[in-house]
């Protein structure tokens, strides 16, 4: 599988008794969306924190452009190249807009460590966060606090900080979750002009069909932490083990 | 100019900055301003507590890192100055040899203790320093052929720096006073003398001490308005997000300490600089470490300037609340009880009611209170 950018192989995690994610082994390539469904509770978010490195492996492995990650902390994947995203709002509330940016930025230009400088001295830092902050047209909101913004603006934030990584591969978690019928839209035609790029691999977890096949060119389906239906959209939605273990759920949802 | 030394960040409020000016200025000038060797051997001690209780807002303002061995790197500052002042004799050299040599093993101690305890938690950190900070203080009444044990050390530094040099006579500042004010003598109209004392090596000591601490606060202001500080700040808020998206928590956990422990041990050195004499009960104590802690949380967490403020308001409580209410405790002596409460004896227990006040009216420190923020 040379030409994946990112690959699982034998993932698993168990907590206690509970094997939440289970033995997947899958691959994804630049250039492709996949969205990853599954019920509440089949292991979507865990397989996320695997593969991002919030929670080690009980078993197998995870590869970034062929190179195993899987003892590396997030910190070194996220410089590496893969940007996660999370699904629970996850911010530095106490600090601006702006800030919460710019520091996504500082850390994608590895000057963490630099004492004595201005924090905000640094020009193309800054046009690299205002690019950001346009994309989810959030530029007004610079200035203020994370804690003060609506959910929905916080929502934005968290994807304009995904894009201000610049990754490799992008990691959504249920982006448009919570969100008002004004700002979803913004964040989907984001992810759909991402999806233009082909140097992009993108994962997104999804809940909303309609959604996903607009932006979809893959489906992976997990179930109880497995990994139980793989292909193009039309053909997952149609499996029958799709319609048992997601359909019924994603109808009662829409 | 002025917002570029203080690294861009502004006090943030019209009272604030007026306060910290008067400091400043009454730091800046208080061998002329205030008279006699306690007032000026207060100043000096506000001086070197400021960089220190700021070294320690780096760690649980800034990062929400909880230390409770500050005291020892102070401690390495101090010790490294005695003991190079006694083994190479009194000269600027072993000063200078001393602080650096203080400061360096302060920050070795420091990484060695941060790679050990922050890799697992941070409340493990928290009780790491605990214990080496008892163990150092055993440590140091033992070997007591080096450090002297409880009595300390005490050495000579150069004469420059010590009364028995004069430098010249300060300026006298006459202002003419209106008639109405205060009457005339027969030799003229009436004069308000200000200043006029010598100026010996212990003013040249003090301006050593008070420079020293100004340039070690400016740089700290200027570390924590750094890309590092910002860092600093972000994991504080959020580590687990900081470390999602590219900080190693656990490298930035053990820079912000040794350079913690560095700040603390030079204030460490002009302590000892200043004193003459270092002493477990001086710079090593367990008192010690509690004071810094209220002066952090008197002043407020997270801004520098609220060391400034806090070790101000303690240091002058410390020093001077038992002659306030000495003075007090006279002046009521007929009223019942009153004179009792106010009996000098009982200044720790007014200490105790300030603190609890101040926490109470002000949760987030007098300079979060004089920012518009609360708890
Ligand atoms: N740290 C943990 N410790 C114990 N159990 C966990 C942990 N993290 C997740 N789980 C369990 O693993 C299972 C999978 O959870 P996960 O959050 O991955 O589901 P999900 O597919 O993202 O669901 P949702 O659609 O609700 O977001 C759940 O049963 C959850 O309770
Ligand atoms: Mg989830």
């Amino acid at each position: 599988m040379a030409d994946m950018v990112l690959e699982t192989r034998d993932l698993t995690v168990q907590f206690g008794g509970h094997v939440a994610v289970d033995g997947i082994s899958t691959g994804f390539r630049a250039g492709e969306l996949t969205a990853i469904v599954g019920p509440n509770g089949a292991g979507k978010t865990t397989y996320f924190n695997l593969i991002s490195g919030q929670i080690a492996a009980t078993r197998g492995r995870v590869l970034l452009e062929g190179r195993n990650i899987s003892r590396k902390p997030a910190s070194t994947r996220t410089r590496m190249g893969l940007g996660r995203g999370f699904q629970l709002t996850n911010l530095f509330p106490d600090l601006t807009v702006y800030e919460n940016v710019r520091l996504v930025v500082q850390a994608h230009q590895r000057k963490g460590g630099r004492l004595l400088r201005l924090a905000d001295s640094d020009d193309h830092m800054r046009d690299m966060t205002h690019q950001a902050l346009d994309q989810v047209q959030m530029r007004v909101q610079a200035d203020k606090p994370v804690s003060e913004l609506p959910h929905g603006d916080q929502r934005k934030l968290e994807v304009a900080m995904l894009i201000a990584m610049d990754p490799k591969v992008y990691m959504f978690d249920e982006p448009t979750a919570g969100m008002s019928p004004d700002d979803a839209p913004v964040v989907l035609d984001l992810i759909g002009r991402l999806s233009q790029d082909r140097s992009k691999c993108i994962l997104l977890v999804e809940h909303k069909m309609d959604v996903i096949s607009a932006l979809a060119d893959r489906i992976i389906v997990l179930h109880n932490g497995a990994l139980v239906a793989d292909g193009a959209p039309r053909d997952v939605m149609a499996s029958a083990i799709v319609q048992e273990a997601y359909m019924g759920r994603a109808q009662a949802n829409v | 100019m002025m917002v570029k030394l203080l690294s861009g960040d502004k006090p943030g409020s019209v009272l604030l900055s007026l306060i910290l000016l008067g400091i400043f200025l009454s730091l800046a000038f208080a061998p002329f301003l205030f008279e006699g060797t306690r007032a000026l051997d207060t100043a000096a001690r506000i001086c070197v507590f400021i960089v220190l209780v700021a070294s320690y807002d780096l760690l649980l303002g800034y990062t929400g890192v909880v230390s409770f061995a500050h005291t020892i790197f102070f401690g390495f500052g101090a010790y490294g100055v005695a003991l190079a002042s006694i083994h190479m004799g009194r000269s600027f050299e072993a000063l200078a040899m001393g602080a650096g040599a203080g400061a360096l093993g302060a920050a070795l101690l420091a990484a060695v203790i941060g790679l050990f305890s922050l890799r697992v938690r941070a409340i493990f950190f928290a009780m790491i320093t605990l214990a080496v900070a008892s163990a150092v203080a055993v440590l140091v009444s033992q070997l007591s052929v080096l450090t002297g044990g409880e009595d300390g050390l005490t050495y000579r530094i150069p004469r420059e720096l010590t009364a028995a040099v004069t430098y010249g006579q300060a300026p006298e500042w006459r202002i003419a006073l209106p008639e109405a004010v205060a009457p005339g003598t027969e030799e003229g109209p009436a004069m308000l003398t200000l200043g006029g004392d010598r100026i010996s090596g212990k003013i040249a000591n003090y301006y050593l001490v008070f420079a020293g601490s100004l340039i070690l606060v400016l740089l700290m202001l200027r570390i924590v308005n750094s890309p590092f500080g910002r860092v600093l700040q972000a994991i504080r808020e959020n580590d687990f997000r900081a470390e999602a998206i590219g900080y190693r928590v656990v490298s930035y956990r053990i820079g912000v300490t040794v350079l913690s422990a560095v700040f603390a041990a030079l204030a460490g050195s002009l302590f000892a600089i200043w004193l003459r004499y270092v002493g477990p009960d001086t710079v090593l104590s367990f008192e010690i470490m509690i004071d810094i802690l209220l002066m952090v949380v008197i002043g407020g967490m997270g801004t520098i300037y609220g060391a400034v403020i806090g070790a101000v308001v303690l240091m002058l409580a410390q020093n001077y609340l038992k002659d306030l209410m000495a003075g007090a405790a006279t002046g009521l002596a007929d009223v019942p009880y009153a004179a009792d409460l106010l009996n000098p004896d009982r200044w720790l227990l007014w200490l105790g009611v300030l603190f609890v006040l101040s926490v109470y009216f002000f949760p987030t420190g007098v300079v979060g209170r004089l920012r518009g923020k609360r708890g």
